[in-house]
């Protein structure tokens, strides 16, 4: 086995066998940095080759994002008189 | 633009520090002093936030603002014992699950977390409608149909209008209630992943699963949003 061969098997492994199904179904566990440092490597060696890849990866970001910033409704008057009310009864105990 | 996105997202998938923060400490204080602009502020600050909550706990509008009520006693009559070994906003989360559950078993809607691993159960749906990946041969599970980028426009523009909103907002009260909860108070209120456990009493690995599904359906829903095949209510 020549050196180059050694090289292309080294790559191989580290490579793995990565799939576009396969990483939407670890996107989760690639989030939260929940993978063996391997499975990170091949998946940030998939993504490096995969526009369809990153572009779902960066979907995923941008929901995560826009989730955390929808509008909370604000409190209605009415509750939060009573609550404030509540708090002065509380406060006299 | 949302630069590289990297940044604004990921402090909400790190996990929050335990114990009451300084901000917290001062409004502590100030409460159990009895100061009720520092109880109005907390009031402000989280009741959106626990409405929110009990609503994917309990499906009815009117229940849930009574857990949310029910919640604020609960946080009055527990102020003066708080030990602030969690912090706050965790305490009055766990007061807000604990009532909401319970109510939840009172109205038979509360679906125990044992009913996961049931067959009718949807965990292994895939992430992906599996039609978008090349069926056969040397591409296999290659994207055949990959997604459009949403680059063109911000996330504020795009989701964030008020039509965005009410179609998120209704994308995610379609979620099966367990991704609903996980999905809710993970991403959509920035609690972190081991207080979601202990409030949810299900294990990372299990929530991460469920937090997976519903991150997947939650993007699916915005992709036929950006392709305007918005399903007819």
């Amino acid at each position: 086995m020549t050196r180059e061969d050694l090289k292309n098997q080294a790559i191989d492994y580290l490579a793995g066998k990565v799939t576009c199904k396969g990483f939407t179904e670890a996107v989760t566990d690639y989030l939260e940095g929940r993978q063996s440092f391997l499975l990170w490597l091949r998946f940030q060696m998939h993504l490096g080759l995969c526009l369809g890849c990153r572009t779902y990866l960066r979907q995923m970001r941008q929901t995560i994002y826009t989730l955390g910033r929808l509008p909370e409704e604000p409190v209605p008057p009415a509750v939060r008189d009573e609550l404030l009310r509540r708090f002065r009864t509380w406060k006299s105990r | 633009m949302l630069g590289r996105g990297k940044r604004a997202v990921l402090p909400q998938a790190t996990p929050r520090s335990s114990g009451t923060t300084r901000d917290e400490q001062g409004l502590l204080v100030a409460l159990r002093g009895g100061e009720e602009a520092a109880f109005a502020s907390l009031v402000e600050r989280y009741h959106g936030s626990l409405i929110r909550v009990a609503l994917a706990y309990v499906s009815d509008r009117s229940v849930a603002e009574e857990v949310v009520q029910e919640t604020w006693i609960g946080v009055l009559e527990g102020l003066d014992r708080f030990e602030g070994r969690s912090s706050l906003k965790t305490w009055i989360f766990s007061i807000l699950t604990n009532k909401a559950k319970s109510r939840g078993v009172r109205e038979s809607r509360h679906v125990s977390f044992s009913a996961i691993g049931d067959p009718g159960d949807d965990s292994n749906e895939p992430a992906v409608d599996p039609s978008r990946f090349v069926a056969s041969g040397f591409w296999v599970d290659h994207w055949a149909s990959p997604p459009h980028p949403w680059d063109e426009e911000t996330p504020e523009k795009r989701f964030l209008t008020k039509e965005g909103g009410i179609y998120l907002e209704k994308a995610i009260q379609a979620l099966p209630p367990h991704l609903r909860q996980v999905l809710v108070m993970r991403d959509v209120e920035g609690l972190g992943s081991k207080e979601v456990c202990g409030f949810l009493e299900i294990s990372e690995a299990n929530q991460r699963v469920l937090l997976h599904r519903a991150r997947a359906k939650v993007r699916q829903a915005l992709e036929r949003y950006v392709n305007g095949e918005i399903p007819q209510p």
